[in-house]
């Protein structure tokens, strides 16, 4: 995977994601002050925190989507905040799904899961074909493959994004709120779904709201608050026995 | 009264008539005196030709053997060419305009601050000029005839007067392609983005195939809107169908009952033309109004 990088020295026992010191201002609001993370191989990171705390932000600095001012991020040990950062390169190892699906509309369930492999990473049409074929199987969307996004509901557009995203083949998985703006019936096969991803070893970084999922499926949560972190911990420990006083508050809101 | 009315009454009786003349005061003044072609409007053209064709019988002395829609019949196959005419202008100034109308949108969505700034001048110029003064404009700058070597490229005046009109459609086709690319959703571009597509895969395979439904009902108007200025070019001599009625009416000797009868014969002609692509338009714009 993701061969055409240039080898940077990174190896699987240092963090596949390690953020340092980082900064995003967007005009003259700072909306990240300071963030320093760093993520595992295999690891289930699930970051939680009020609206406007700059989760949704955090992840899309991972693969520059946004800019960053200052500080650092290295994703498998390549920095990510350096003029002529070959973002495409970084995108391919990347996957990102969305709070709003973002699903191509003039597009079927398939050709949506086909499009970037074929046309990103050049790949052979019938092989690609295969693949997403078994991806939109392992979402359990059997039967959907020629639907339009129209025709199906949030959960199952949810399902078509990650698998769209898995079939670029990434390293990382990054969620945005994925289950948002679906009703409650529907989180769950989404969540279904990122679960079983994570059983398969996959590194995910999720932001949520699902306080149930984050302490079942992550081996880490970060909650963050103002542009910071404030508190993060194992699961277990950190819902049960939070130190920080927002972090309480903000618990006992949720729970 | 309408301008007034809100305040026009302090008979409590007489508020309710008083609130609904305002309303159809206040949407008369958003509808606004647009000429978007109705069947109505067209009944009533078609009754100001027979009225007249009828006035101009009567007016006509008796021992004149011809009728007024005799002589119109007479010179119904000039007219029509003429009106060939006008549509060909039409097409191809059409086709000339949205290609390169097409490009200047793009462009005026590029990356590159030159492009784009170029591309948001040019059309913003063109569309803000009267489509008359582009017209003169071409018609005096450009030569009637290109030579290379020894090759002569003739440009009649009807080339020089369909590139005139090309221009205020190529700068309109640039806005409507630039309003429907920004009318996308940006979680588009978030999502093209984050599965590594360039930016040109991105414009051409996911942004642009999501325009075209957007695009057609403006462009169609545009269309009905070009083929009806065509006949600005009569003004600086091509042979469209108003230059023809003019000529027409002047072999007749300039007889004043015929004015009315041929001039409405020219505006049934683009009637007829224009208004079922107005209609098409609207039910496109409805169809897809609902769709999205």
């Amino acid at each position: 995977m993701a061969a055409d990088m240039a080898p940077s020295g990174w190896t699987r026992d240092e963090p596949i994601v390690k953020i340092t010191d980082l900064h995003k201002s967007f005009g003259d609001v700072e909306v990240l002050k300071g963030i320093d993370m760093s993520v595992m191989q295999g690891d289930v990171v699930c970051i939680i925190g009020p609206s406007g705390s700059g989760k949704s932000t955090l992840l899309r600095c991972v693969n520059a989507l946004v800019d960053i001012q200052k500080g650092s991020i290295l994703v498998e040990g390549e920095e990510i905040n350096r003029p002529n950062i070959d973002k495409l390169a970084l995108r391919r190892k990347v996957g990102m799904v969305f709070q709003q699906y973002n699903l191509f509309p003039h597009k079927t369930a398939l050709q949506n899961v086909m499009m970037a492999p074929i046309m990103v990473l050049k790949q052979d049409k019938s092989e690609v074909e295969d693949r997403a074929r078994k991806l939109l199987a392992k979402v359990r969307l059997v039967g959907k493959e020629d639907s339009y996004p129209g025709e199906l509901s949030g959960g199952q557009q949810q399902r078509v994004a990650i698998a769209r995203s898995l079939a670029m083949g990434p390293d990382l998985m990054l969620f945005d709120e994925v289950t948002a703006a679906l009703d409650p019936e529907t989180v769950k096969e989404v969540l279904v779904t990122i679960r079983e991803l994570a059983e398969d070893g996959m590194t995910c970084m999720l932001v949520t709201h699902e306080m149930g999922f984050a302490r079942e499926v992550g081996d880490h949560v970060y909650f963050t608050d103002q542009g910071r972190i404030v508190e993060h911990g194992k699961p277990d420990e950190f819902f049960s026995n939070a130190k920080d006083p927002r972090t309480k508050e903000f618990l006992s809101q949720i729970l | 009264m309408s301008g007034s009315s809100e305040k026009a009454t302090d008979l409590p009786v007489l508020l309710p008539a008083a609130h609904r003349l305002a309303a159809a005061a206040a949407a008369e003044r958003v509808t606004g005196p647009v000429p978007r072609p109705t069947l109505w409007l067209g009944l009533m053209l078609f009754s100001i030709f027979a009225f007249s064709i009828g006035l101009a019988h009567a007016q006509g002395a008796p021992e004149e053997a011809e009728t007024p829609l005799g002589a119109l019949w007479r010179w119904l196959p000039v007219l029509l060419e003429g009106f060939v005419f006008n549509i060909a202008i039409s097409f191809i100034a059409m086709m000339l305009g949205t290609i390169v109308g097409t490009l200047l949108g793009l462009g005026q969505i590029s990356l590159m601050p030159a492009v784009r700034g170029s591309s948001w001048f040019l059309t913003q110029f063109f569309r803000n000029a009267p489509w008359l003064v582009l017209l003169f404009l071409v018609m005096l700058l450009v030569p009637f005839e290109f030579r290379f070597g020894d090759t002569v490229i003739p440009f009649p005046g009807w080339i020089k007067a369909t590139i005139g009109l090309a221009l205020p459609v190529m700068a309109n086709v640039s806005e409507i392609v630039r309003g429907a690319i920004n009318s996308v959703p940006s979680g588009q571009w978030e999502s093209s983005d984050s599965l590594a597509f360039s930016r040109r895969q991105t414009i051409f395979s996911i942004i642009l195939p999501q325009c075209y439904k957007r695009m057609i009902p403006p462009w169609m108007n545009l269309y009905a809107i070009l083929t009806m200025a065509t006949v600005l070019a009569s003004i600086v001599g091509v042979d469209e169908m108003m230059t023809q009625t003019r000529r027409a009416l002047a072999a007749e000797g300039g007889a004043t009952q015929l004015l009315v009868p041929f001039y409405s014969f020219v505006l049934i002609c683009f009637f007829i033309y224009c208004y079922p692509i107005a209609r098409l338009t609207i039910r496109l714009e409805r169809r897809f109004a609902v769709k999205l």
